[in-house]
């Protein structure tokens, strides 16, 4: 409990005063997470929606390896992108084993399946039904696909927060190729995995505490917004009498 | 006869059947829509009204023949359909009005003015900037019914388009549909509501386990003697 206390105290007077080596660390876990979710996004939106308004022979098969590949080993995804990008692998010309962008790719990678599989079964869901009556106004598959991610743009933001998540807590991958080099590749997760390993348990709990109030803040920002939409939407709130007023109003 | 069956039909089916899995929904329908007509369906839950709607609308993959009349540059009629529950974006009432307008093709630089000629014909001018899904349920079909007549479609199909409204809200549908009626569309409606059959309709078919039983001009159909099913739904037996 002790120990617990101490590290509650490391965490504030860390974040407090403002440690230039621990906001470099928290500065590289959130740009390496948010650019794989940015990332993320971009593909598996487009998949997931798709996925979810077109049928074609195999379709199940490729949505059960989508659900499969939620459960995909972080350190998995590491080793394999190790293998790809190390120097006699066939992406090692590239040259960015050990660097950020490794990071980036390999958050990617585990990041995609999750934002895919999730937007496919929202727009699944919001496709029966409501899909035929999109078509009866004209619109052809990728109207329904944009229009119905429009519609939930609310609960894909819950899927990106799921996503970025994911990759920010994850360690295997990130450890794998980037290598956990101080002040170059060195995130949340790996120095928390260093730290346990030096033993320096109060130091690796309080970066661990910085760790989910980092990703607690983020998540509350989401909630806000998730808020206002939901206040806006219950502007029913508006009396009927006002609103027949008012269609007088526009009658006149 | 109504003048209208002088000409060719917008819409033919013969033998056209719906199946869902092993379930026939529809029998071997013949039928036929002409310009300006305004149809009624009616029968009880599961009769294939709204089955015969979809198809009448293009929207089921169905055995038989349905032909449309095209017009002189190959096109088919342009059509709408509103639903019972209207499906509106969460969006403004605005947006919902532009969309529709855009996936029916409309020109941009025509949009603004017909969403908001639109608006003003089911008056909800005042709500155009409110969120649709916020909007009364009677408010909310207007929008539907606004988002239909926007592109001024030759053909309006309506799934008991005042079956979970309040009497004021139906009362200001029923009106605009017979507007849109007035003006020329042709009108098709599933609906439960005799009296609704009565006041819009010039045309009322009586459908029964995806069978259809009778199929005569309104006057007639509620005056003349009918097969014993029709007679027992009119008289309130069937529900």
């Amino acid at each position: 409990m002790g120990s617990f206390t101490d590290s509650l105290l490391l965490a504030w007077e860390m974040a407090t005063r403002w440690d230039p080596v621990l906001w470099q660390v928290v500065g590289l876990s959130l740009q390496v997470s948010g650019t794989a979710t940015l990332i993320g996004a971009m593909l598996g939106l487009v998949a997931g929606a798709g996925l979810a308004v077109v049928q074609f022979p195999g379709h199940r098969l490729v949505v059960a390896l989508l659900n499969t590949m939620l459960a995909l080993p972080s350190v998995v995804v590491g080793l394999v992108v190790y293998l790809l990008l190390s120097r006699t692998g066939p992406l090692g010309s590239w040259g960015i084993l050990f660097t950020p962008t490794a990071m980036v790719v390999a958050q990617s990678v585990l990041v995609v399946p999750v934002v895919t599989a999730l937007t496919r079964q929202l727009v699944a869901d919001a496709a029966q039904g409501n899909g035929e009556q999109l078509r009866s106004l004209g619109a052809g598959r990728p109207a329904v696909a944009a229009l119905l991610l429009v519609h939930e743009r609310w609960a894909l933001l819950t899927i990106l927060l799921t996503a970025f998540g994911r990759a920010v807590s994850e360690v295997g991958a990130v450890m794998v190729v980037g290598g956990n080099i101080a002040g170059v590749t060195r995130v949340m997760t790996t120095t928390i995995a260093l730290e346990t390993s030096k033993g320096d348990l109060p130091l690796a709990l309080a970066l661990g505490i910085v760790l989910l109030g980092v990703v607690a803040l983020i998540n509350l920002a989401i909630a806000g917004l998730q808020w206002l939409q939901r206040e806006q939407e219950s502007g029913r709130s508006q009396p009927q009498d006002t609103a027949r007023a008012a269609e007088g109003g526009a009658a006149s | 006869m109504n003048s209208a069956t002088d000409q060719a039909p917008l819409i033919s089916l013969r033998g056209a059947t719906v199946r869902f899995g092993v379930h026939t929904v529809l029998h071997g329908l013949d039928f036929d829509v002409h310009r300006g007509e305004r149809i009624a369906l009616l029968g009880a839950n599961g009769s294939g009204k709204t089955t015969l709607l979809r198809l009448l609308h293009g929207q089921l993959s169905h055995a038989g023949s349905r032909r449309v009349l095209l017009d002189g540059q190959g096109r088919e009629p342009s059509q709408a359909m509103l639903f019972q529950r209207p499906f509106l974006l969460r969006l403004s009432v605005w947006w919902n009005l532009m969309l529709a307008l855009w996936l029916a093709g409309v020109p941009s630089a025509q949009r603004a003015p017909r969403a908001r000629l639109a608006l003003e014909r089911v008056n909800l001018s005042a709500h155009a900037q409110r969120p649709a899904r916020v909007l009364s349920g009677g408010q909310q079909q207007r929008l539907a019914l606004a988002r239909a007549w926007a592109v001024r479609p030759q053909l309006l199909f309506l799934d008991e388009p005042t079956a979970s409204l309040d009497p004021s809200a139906k009362r200001d549908v029923e009106a605009l549909i017979a507007e849109f009626a007035e003006e020329g569309m042709t009108v098709l409606m599933s609906t439960h509501n005799l009296g609704q059959a009565k006041r819009l309709a010039s045309r009322v078919v009586y459908l029964e386990a995806g069978r259809l039983i009778v199929d005569r001009p309104t006057q007639a159909f509620f005056t003349e003697r009918l097969p014993e099913p029709a007679a027992q739904f009119l008289s309130g037996e069937r529900a």
